[in-house]
């Protein structure tokens, strides 16, 4: 499954500086959902530093994600199971990264 | 009819269905405060009718002035940019009217960037200040070197007898309307821009020098918004801007208040995290973002394309505990994330502050200014004070020490007077000393006191500080002297 992931605000600081990335999701049963994206990222994308973009399961508090242009509140954040060709972005509003 | 779900349980088709509480058509596509959702064309009416209601609301702009915009590059200076831009364009329906210019201050020697870096932010900084056509400055904090001692004197407002209130500037300005013309508003703009992110190799050693005697990054970041704000005053006043338009968020706001307080700022705090900030005098430090979160200023910059340069800091990538402003951001943030209402409340109880004035300010000396930081001086205080009392524990605690190793060059003209009485704490007429951390103590106010304290040597501060702190020092131990004469007892300590 593909899926574009997009950062700003300083959040690609943690990803070498990249700022967009596609990556292609491997295959499973179950349809990805937003909390097995973001241990995905963890494990798979991020390069340093994980307590910066991450806490426990979800993201820090301050950093906003988007998907496909709207807030994930509104789509049940972990909780929303991707489609092919989403959208995703992670803004972060931080001083600090 | 829109439905709104309480569970989620897969039920996401009905949550993406969820209506915009304005329009009650369009698809809501944020969030934002608990439960209001926006659409998107909603949104931007409202965003954009915030910033009219708040300049509307202090009435502090007035006509045909010149505000400078102090943009940091981040997204809540270049959303306030293009908010401004917004406003001045022909298509809205009530202008805004006053003449922008634009401010950026290149602090990359501070922060550790290498010269390339710098190069490269400023010249993507560049090519958006262009776009806008704004008269535009970008300047180096290395400049800092080469600033004349009048930044530290706040200047007087002038009372202009032809805009006494807003209300006639308004009626003065339609009945002007007549003789402005398309050609005048193209040659204000036209103005010399100036690109000043030149610096010479000491100033920038100096620079370097001055950040490493700081021990801790609280004092750092400190000095570096003390630095950077007599920087953005100057080329305002140079360059006749009285107003400057900070671009200061209310998620930041709320952290402002909360680490000024842990710095000991809080004399200060009303126009720290108010609207405007007088303490300058002629030049008003106004705050048209502070009414927006955090969250719906990203929204609005990813949604409608407001192009922004992400410029690492001094705490960039630190640890939580790095710094008290470090910690208290991602205090407030974390605990936002499970109480909705923490920034609000704090930005509420921040606009019920106002400084109370203690009567010997009326006489507006420079004296009674922090030396640094220009807010009224809060040490001045009785004897039986909170503040006295921490005077006494750390004088008792350093019985053995008095200024060690720090004025090593300036030992020798510790014996400049004769009478061991008539000197100050550490000498007076002697012209080429350097300031000790004593004698800047008196002239600083609790917090700077404190940033200073962490310095572990005061020559690395630039010259105008210095001087500035000599001449104050001058008079007020001149003053001591004449008091001597004066009939009235004076007990000298």
């Amino acid at each position: 499954m593909l899926s574009k992931l997009k950062l700003h605000g300083g959040a690609e600081l943690l990803f070498d500086g990249v700022k967009n990335h596609h990556v292609t999701l491997p295959g499973q049963s179950d349809p990805w959902d937003m909390k097995q994206l973001l241990a995905w990222i963890r494990g798979n994308m991020l390069k340093e530093r994980p307590e910066l973009f991450m806490q426990g399961d979800t993201v820090r508090p301050g950093i906003l994600v988007l998907i496909n242009d709207a807030d994930w509140e509104l789509m049940g954040e972990l909780e929303y199971q991707l489609q092919d060709q989403d959208n995703v972005v992670f803004i972060s509003t931080l001083h600090g990264g | 009819m829109c439905q709104v779900e309480e569970d989620y349980n897969g039920l996401e088709s009905e949550l993406n269905n969820l209506c915009c509480m304005k329009c009650k058509e369009g698809t809501a596509v944020l969030i934002i405060r608990v439960n209001d959702s926006f659409c998107r064309s909603c949104f931007k009416e409202y965003f954009i009718h915030k910033f009219r209601a708040m300049l509307g609301k202090n009435r502090v702009i007035f006509l045909q002035e010149k505000v400078l915009l102090a943009v940091s590059g981040g997204a809540a200076s270049c959303s306030m940019l293009s908010q401004v831009q917004e406003g001045l364009s022909r298509e809205a329906p009530k202008k805004l009217r006053f003449v922008p210019g634009i401010i950026y201050i290149d602090d990359g020697g501070a922060c550790g960037r290498s010269a390339e870096e710098r190069q490269r932010s400023n010249a993507l900084l560049k090519s958006i200040f262009t776009e806008t056509g704004f008269t535009y400055f970008i300047v180096s904090l290395e400049q800092v070197f080469s600033l004349p001692t009048s930044v530290l004197v706040p200047g007087t407002s002038d009372p202009d007898p032809s805009n006494p209130s807003y209300k006639q500037a308004v009626d003065q300005y339609i009945k002007e309307k007549q003789t402005l013309t398309e050609e005048n508003v193209a040659s204000a703009v036209a103005q010399l821009s100036i690109e000043d992110s030149a610096y010479s190799p000491e100033h920038k050693l100096a620079l370097e020098r001055l950040f490493s005697s700081m021990k801790t990054l609280t004092a750092k970041e400190d000095m570096l918004q003390t630095l950077r704000s007599h920087l953005i005053l100057h080329i305002a006043r140079e360059n006749g801007y009285s107003k400057v338009m900070m671009g200061d968020s209310c998620s930041r706001l709320a952290v402002k208040l909360l680490s000024n307080i842990a710095l000991g700022r809080g004399a200060a705090l009303a126009s720290d995290t108010g609207f405007s900030d007088p303490r300058y005098g002629d030049v008003v430090i106004v705050r048209p973002m502070r009414d927006y979160s955090s969250k719906e200023i990203a929204f609005y910059s990813r949604m409608f394309n407001v192009p922004s340069v992400f410029i690492s800091g001094l705490d960039t990538q630190t640890h939580d505990k790095t710094s008290i402003q470090r910690l208290t951001e991602s205090f407030v943030t974390n605990l936002q994330s499970d109480f909705p209402s923490t920034v609000s409340t704090i930005y509420r109880t921040s606009e019920k502050l106002h400084t109370v004035m203690p009567p010997q300010s009326q006489t507006a000396e420079p004296a009674s200014k922090c030396l640094l930081c220009l807010c009224t001086l809060d040490t001045k205080v009785d004897k039986a004070s909170a503040f006295h009392a921490t005077l006494v524990s750390e004088q008792l605690s350093q019985i053995k020490l008095q200024d060690p190793s720090l004025d090593a060059p300036a030992q020798s003209a510790e014996q400049c007077c004769t009478e061991g009485q008539g000197c100050g704490p550490g000498g007076c007429c002697s012209s080429n000393r350097l300031p000790s951390h004593q004698d800047l103590k008196t002239l600083l106010c609790y917090s700077c006191r404190l940033t200073i304290k962490d310095m572990v040597a005061t020559n690395t501060l630039p010259p105008y500080i210095i001087t500035e702190a000599e001449k104050r020092q001058k008079r007020s131990q001149m003053k001591m002297e004449i008091s001597e004469y004066l009939l009235e007892d004076d007990e000298e300590d």
